[in-house]
């Protein structure tokens, strides 16, 4: 991946530095995510959070079944690939053998908040020490774009061709504000990723989750509300602007559990 | 040499960097690349000032960028 940095005469040039590069704990393999599909911009963030804390030496991270579910292949840590929905159990298991390895899970909300919504909410009544990367695109992507638990009341889907209807459907599922009852928590944030400055504030919440493992206070998870360019039928630009417009109403973005000091130990 | 280097065989053209550099130095291009997408390339390099707006943006972590460092933009100035 590296360039030689040259002017345009062919001299090298010693002023230039590179400011922005693919992180170290992200491999050189191209995504298989859809365009538009923030899958990628997530899994950079993670990486980054990985160099940024020196953990890609004993990192394990945990892979979801959907669209993610080839996420082993992108992190040059060591990785797990678990049933549908019971990647905080693995975690579980890796974390209380391994105490001293950072455990993440990297789960998209067909996987978390539907089949694996037992899994979750039994890893934070336990207090688990992992981290949890939460995506939540309000669709079930991989599979054809079928109705989830996260959908939106009145959004059509595959199964839900009239808009679904909270009638016989239900309503959709606040992941963050169902575990914020659970004491051991220790950190719960959502954050939609639509403008550089929500990526920003998606590595501050990053990082409080990660250091909510490393100081040992409980389970952290960052939700991040993902557009589905293709299954939502729209373009990339489009998607963003209906997360911002009618996504964060539904789903309010912000700190919802903060039980981590403010400062690094 | 330009500060944003597109790797444009990542590309899939989801058009996010162009939409979101605010200097408005990147467009889509009119050929395609290995995997049939229309890669971005920046059109106006003289435009951009290295802001990695695009890049925090790209889904494809596609985008490398270079800013001249501080001490050295002085002496440049300084040479005139």
């Amino acid at each position: 991946m590296n360039i030689a940095i040259e002017k345009q005469d062919g001299s090298p040039d010693a002023d230039l530095k590179c400011v922005f590069e693919r992180p170290q704990a992200l491999s050189d393999k191209p995504f298989h995510y859809c365009p538009g599909c923030s899958h990628g911009t997530y899994h950079r963030l993670i990486a980054e959070m990985i160099d940024e804390f020196g953990l890609l030496d004993k990192t394990v991270g945990i892979c979801p079944v959907g669209c993610a579910v080839f996420a082993y292949e992108y992190f040059e840590t060591d990785m797990i690939e678990a049933s549908h929905g019971r990647a905080p159990a693995v975690a579980t298991g890796v974390k209380r053998s391994l105490p001293d390895r950072f455990v993440f899970t990297y789960q998209g909300d067909g996987d978390l908040a539907a089949i694996g919504m037992g899994e979750i909410i039994h890893a934070a009544a336990r207090g688990e020490r992992i981290t949890v990367f939460f995506v939540n695109n309000g669709i079930f992507g991989m599979t054809g774009g079928q109705m989830a638990p996260t959908t939106l009341i009145g959004q059509k889907t595959t199964t839900s061709v009239d808009g679904r209807d909270p009638r016989t459907t239900g309503q959709p599922i606040r992941v963050c504000e169902l575990l914020s009852s659970i004491e051991g928590v220790a950190y719960l944030a959502r954050v939609p990723l639509t403008s550089p400055k929500n990526i920003n504030t998606c590595r501050k919440y990053m990082r409080k989750a990660i250091r909510a493992q490393l100081e040992d206070v409980g389970l952290g998870l960052v939700e991040v509300l993902s557009p589905c360019p293709v299954q939502w039928g729209m373009k990339p630009g489009d998607a963003l602007h209906h997360i911002d417009e009618s996504v964060v109403k539904a789903f309010p973005p912000g700190e919802i559990v903060d039980r981590v000091s403010a400062t690094a130990k | 040499m330009d500060l944003c280097q597109i790797h444009t065989d990542r590309c899939k053209g989801c058009e996010l960097c162009v939409q979101f550099c605010p200097k408005h130095a990147l467009e889509m291009s009119e050929g395609r690349n290995a995997a049939g997408y229309h890669p971005a390339v920046l059109t106006h390099p003289d435009l951009c000032n290295g802001c990695a707006l695009c890049a925090e943006m790209c889904p494809e972590t596609g985008i490398e960028i270079y800013r001249r460092q501080k001490r050295a933009r002085h002496e440049a100035v300084d040479q005139g």
